[in-house]
């Protein structure tokens, strides 16, 4: 087995993910037109040099309205990920290292949210708070700690008992730094993962959401809103869903292939 | 060592032919359903479907593609228009709808209004019979039309003008009394109300049994309804000219499209207009226009749309053609007041012209009514309707040329229903109103003060005045005079800022011919055939 | 263990019970009643009252929840609002229709992603793991109302392997999966892609512990310390996963059933949420969370199959 020493998947996932931040940066201070500006001569115009993205169905310029709405799902999905990862990681280790009672309720429970139809938890949440970007991340943000604790419980179960552990135990270490300090290292690549997988699913969801019609405001769009809305004119008009829909796989595919080459790194599993 | 990589390669390899064998068993059967008219297959190595489907016929059979599901099918209750649709082609009511809006006799064939205009007596057409073969006779009707006063629902009607029913009588054997506590012209609308067979009523969404000229045969929820053509219906000049229709239940609009490019769908009615260059080749692409008002709707309650000069500023303050030009290509009617241009009878083209847009005039009506900055405003759509969400992102846009800031809310369907058109809970919102009973009436009479259904909770005395007055009035001449003064009073008042009827199109295989468009919630199937 | 089993068991009933309460509440909470979808928008007040009278709709929550429940455990699951009919009559072909789907995809899933897991985790870093690291995150990255009207797209309209109609069951078993197999690829795909990820990433750490390196050291090749110490281990995150995809699948699957028009349970539970129909809601949730919570039961249970350790007093 050979040693590589460059890592290709850091190489690449650092390089897309460096240009959609780029990409997501440059829509925060510039866009070549106002995303929500509508001109009538514009309307449904192909891809052209005045518009490398083509205009939608209301004349607005596709490309400002991708730069704007990365933006938008970038910070979506990566606060829903915090939000679904941090408790996820903290009661699936929790539970799993500790088991018992107080493991087989919270299980329990995420089970019972895991199970419960997203559309309708959405719609409750939103209910209660009102819609608006905010809810619409913690909406989403429950819905993704089921899956998180669950694997995390998972691999907590594997380690728990094993030798390393034991003897952290038998020197005294305080449970909380087993925990974090002896197991956590360990599901890393396992975690990693996950936490790739979840910011794809991320902002799937947020999409998913905008398409079931209980998004965003639509005012400030996102990639989710913005396929949704192409949803009608996906044969007619197939620029307004090409070109958000790649802006969306090439920030995921960024992030898939960084984690990969970190965990590649860390791990040295390529040896 | 490989040895593992080999075993999953074989799983893989035996799951794929299982897949391809499934594929393959399945071609034999399915070619009977196979539409002839789909061409050669696009790839030749394959045993596809389409390559063996050469010669079968598809017989006189057609079927449609509609975007709701059909949920309760009661006929009486009919609460969507997407049912209505459908049930026009199985029910007849003592009337029925025709193409222009007026009413024609149906299981009746006369009638007769009292000068006093309580009292509707109707001759019952002879050789009706329903699709068990047996004969209409007064007691199914009385029956019928008790029901809908809410004989089986106890005493609610089912529908609500039945409310204004006093006494249903039969004198003989041939005729039918209705007795009125209110006299009305317009409860003949009423009467398309479906006649169903004496004491089917617990078990008509099964039995499904009426005097239409096709009649049920099955229906599976969320896919699909079949009717076929009843041999016996009264009126052989106008039976069904197919021998069988399936009405097929596809929830989205690009399926909806793909169906039809891929053979299995005929006629698509209600899609929007800008899929017109996606069609427009292989099918026959008829245009009409929705039969309802959207409108920018204000919440004539709530600061500041309780003022009429900021109500007229922000009329000026948007392009209505500029709206239609967005969101249906140009191809909408601007209406400029409460009616639609299908009740030509009352409809007044020339509001329309009454708000040209008009940024100076606009920011100087601010001004005086105190808000020479603008102010800040939400506005509720719907978000399943794509045309209501794109008209408010357009309306927002040209607000801000005068200072007002809106924001979009999208909301669920029935949230809107509950909060916005019960609860009345919000400043402004983009939807579209129709009449359910497709009279002029319904159009008009939820801008009365104290009127239900007032949710733009606009109040003005002289209009109330007018409306009572025309609904008071025996007189059709003097009424349709009455109604107008009304539009023209809305208008004047900016009680919402009316935008358009909107366009859809029909699109239809090109070897059918005989579509009519109704300016009603009606499909009529049975005028639709293959061309000779 | 018997014992423990019956605990679990015990657990799993609370869980259903717990889901049943959280969708009742959820009614209360969002705005909307079944009266819009039943009578229509323009419904008058007094019919509104008489339709609520009648259904019960003007009691307590509590007390609703109550009639529901017993009625629930005797079998009798209500009646739909919407479609006035019995709920169980409505359910039972969606669940078929739905359960099939579910097969089909997850057939499609085992079939697709296990030998690319296997196989991009034999060479880390090889040609075979890179193309595969890149294609599944593709496929990942779809939204699947694309995914979907994609597929249907390519292989109804371009290559015409089928029409875009729904088969039923009655028109017979062959014609039925076939039918299927594309909304099936629709949702299998996604999550397809996911497996092979988390199997490859299962895998790579595994061979990374410690035992596997004694394995090596005690002369065994690689093939046979993957075979014989690291698939055990490494399948249990991918059992996880599978396991609760199943009860994704079953409630995920929507949007496919959508835009393929297919009558199955997901489309029927979003209308009925969109009509307020809550008797059929109430039975769906419960049914689907029954699906997932059993899922979830038995891959705790494959655990302690997969992997002694967990095993305790």
């Amino acid at each position: 087995m050979k040693v590589k020493k460059k890592s290709w998947y850091l190489t690449i996932g650092g390089i897309l993910t460096a240009c959609m931040l780029a990409f997501t940066a440059t829509g925060l201070f510039w866009t070549p037109y106002s995303p929500t500006a509508m001109s009538a001569p514009d309307r449904n115009a192909p891809p052209s040099a005045a518009h490398p993205f083509g205009c939608d169905q209301l004349g607005r310029d596709v490309l400002s309205r991708t730069l704007e709405g990365a933006g938008s799902t970038l910070t979506i999905a990566l606060a829903v990920l915090v939000v679904g990862a941090v408790c996820g990681l903290v009661i699936g280790a929790l539970c799993g290292y500790y088991g018992g009672v107080a493991d087989a309720l919270i299980m329990r429970l995420c089970d019972a949210v895991a199970a419960f139809p997203s559309v309708l938890l959405a719609l409750v949440v939103l209910a209660l708070t009102g819609p608006g970007k905010y809810n619409v991340i913690g909406a989403l943000g429950v819905l993704f700690i089921p899956s998180f604790a669950r694997l995390v419980r998972g691999e907590f179960l594997k380690y728990r008992d094993r030798d390393f552990v034991q003897s952290a135990r038998l020197m005294g270490v305080s449970q909380l730094r087993i925990i974090f300090i002896h197991i956590l290292p360990n599901i890393w690549p396992v975690l990693l993962s996950g936490l790739t997988i979840g910011f794809n699913n991320a902002v799937l969801a947020e999409a998913s959401m905008s398409y079931l019609g209980i998004g965003v405001n639509a005012t400030e769009p996102s990639l989710g809103y913005m396929l949704k809305d192409a949803q009608g004119v996906l044969f007619t008009l197939p620029w307004c869903t090409i070109f958000p829909a790649l802006a969306a796989i090439l920030l995921i595919l960024g992030v898939g292939l960084l984690g990969e080459g970190i965990r590649e790194r860390m791990g040295g599993t390529a040896a | 060592m490989p040895k593992f990589v080999k075993r999953a390669l074989l799983l893989l390899v035996v799951l794929a032919m299982l897949a391809v064998s499934l594929y393959g068993c399945s071609t034999g059967d399915t070619q009977t359903t196979l539409d002839p008219t789909e061409g050669v297959s696009g790839s030749g190595s394959e045993p596809t479907a389409t390559a063996q489907s050469g010669e079968l016929p598809k017989g006189n059979s057609v079927t449609v593609g509609i975007a709701q599901d059909l949920s309760n099918l009661d006929p009486q209750l009919a609460a969507t228009a997407g049912i209505r649709e459908v049930l026009f082609n199985i029910f007849e009511g003592l009337v029925k709808a025709s193409p222009d809006g007026s009413v024609i006799p149906a299981v009746a064939s006369d009638y007769e209004l009292s000068k006093d205009g309580k009292t509707y007596t109707f001759t019952l057409r002879e050789g009706v019979t329903f699709h068990d073969g047996k004969p209409v006779t007064a007691e199914d009707v009385i029956y019928s039309l008790e029901r809908c006063a809410g004989s089986e629902n106890e005493g609610t009607p089912l529908i609500s003008a039945f409310s204004n029913v006093s006494k249903i009588s039969a004198p003989d054997e041939a005729h039918v009394v209705i007795e009125l506590a209110e006299p009305s012209l317009e409860f003949l609308y009423s009467l398309t109300a479906a006649i169903i067979p004496k004491d089917s009523g617990p078990t008509i969404t099964d039995t499904m049994i009426g005097t239409g000229p096709f009649r049920f045969v099955s229906y599976a929820p969320q896919d699909n309804l079949v009717m076929e053509k009843y041999d016996g219906y009264w009126n052989q000049e106008k039976a069904a000219k197919l021998d069988k229709v399936t009405f097929k239940i596809i929830t989205d609009t690009n399926a909806l499209v793909i169906g039809l490019k891929g053979g299995t769908l005929d006629l698509v009615l209600h899609l929007p207009n800008t899929l017109e260059n996606e069609v427009k080749d292989e099918f026959t692409v008829l245009q009409d226009t929705m039969k309802l008002v959207q409108a920018l709707y204000l919440n004539n309650a709530v600061e500041p749309f309780n003022n009429e000069l900021v109500r007229q500023a922000m009329y000026y303050a948007i392009n209505v053609d500029e709206i239609i030009q967005f969101v249906c290509d140009g191809a909408g009617v601007a209406t400029g007041t409460s009616m639609y241009p299908a009740q030509s009878r009352y409809f007044l083209p020339e509001l329309a012209d009454n708000y040209q847009q008009d940024v100076e005039k606009a920011k100087e009506l601010l001004a005086q009514a105190g808000y020479p900055d603008g102010f800040s405003m939400t506005i509720t759509a719907p978000s399943n309707y794509t045309q209501h969400m794109d008209a408010a992102q357009v309306i927002i846009e040209q607000l801000k040329a005068v200072g007002i800031t809106a924001e979009l809310i999208p909301v669920e369907w029935q949230s809107w229903v509950d909060d916005v058109y019960r609860g009345r809970n919000y400043q402004s919102t983009v939807c579209a109103i129709a009449a359910d009973d497709m009279t002029a009436r319904e159009m008009l009479v939820r801008y009365m003060s104290d009127n239900r259904k007032n949710f733009i909770a606009f109040q003005d005395e002289e209009f109330d005045q007018v409306l009572t007055q025309a609904l008071a009035s025996l007189d059709e001449e003097e009424q349709t005079t009455l109604y107008k003064r009304a539009e023209e009073i809305l208008n004047e008042k900016a009680a919402s800022l009316w935008i358009q009827d909107m366009c859809e199109l029909a699109v239809m295989n090109p070897d059918l011919e005989g579509f009519t468009f109704y300016c009603t919630y009606v499909l009529d199937m049975s005028t639709i055939g293959y061309k000779q | 263990m018997g014992k423990a089993l019956l605990k679990r068991l015990a657990l799993l009933l609370g869980t259903l019970l717990l889901v049943s309460v959280l969708a009742f509440t959820a009614f209360s909470v969002i705005p909307g009643d079944p009266t819009q979808a039943v009578l229509g928008m323009e419904a008058t007040d007094q019919q509104i009252a008489a339709f609520r009278a009648k259904h019960g709709l003007d009691l307590p929550v509590w007390e609703r929840y109550g009639r529901w429940l017993s009625a629930f455990v005797r079998g009798d699951f209500g009646q739909s609002f919407k479609y006035d009919k019995p709920v169980a009559e409505l359910v039972i072909s969606q669940i078929q229709v739905t359960l099939m789907l579910a097969t089909v995809s997850f057939a499609l899933i085992l079939a697709i992603s296990l030998p690319l897991g296997l196989i991009a985790a034999r060479r880390p870093g090889g040609i075979v793991d890179r193309a595969v690291t890149v294609l599944t995150q593709v496929t990942m990255s779809v939204p699947n109302f694309i995914m979907g009207i994609g597929l249907m797209f390519v292989f109804a309209l371009v290559l015409k392997w089928f029409r875009p109609e729904y088969v039923s069951l009655e028109q017979g078993l062959g014609p039925h999966l076939a039918f299927l197999v594309y909304p099936a690829l629709a949702i299998a795909l996604p999550k397809s892609a996911m497996t092979v990820k988390l199997l490859r990433g299962s895998i790579l750490g595994e061979l990374d512990q410690d035992y596997i390196r004694t394995a090596y050291s005690k002369g065994n090749s690689r093939g046979s310390a993957l075979r014989r110490h690291v698939l055990r281990n490494a399948m249990i995150p991918v059992v996880t996963f599978l396991a609760m995809a199943i009860g994704d699948i079953m409630a995920g699957s929507i949007v496919v059933e959508q835009v393929f028009g297919i009558p199955g349970l997901g489309r029927m539970l979003i209308s009925s949420i969109g009509n307020r129909d809550y008797p059929v809601v109430q039975a769906i949730v419960v049914l689907l969370a029954a699906v997932v919570v059993g899922c979830n039961f038995l891959a705790d249970l494959l655990y302690r199959v997969m992997d002694p350790r967990i095993e305790r007093t």
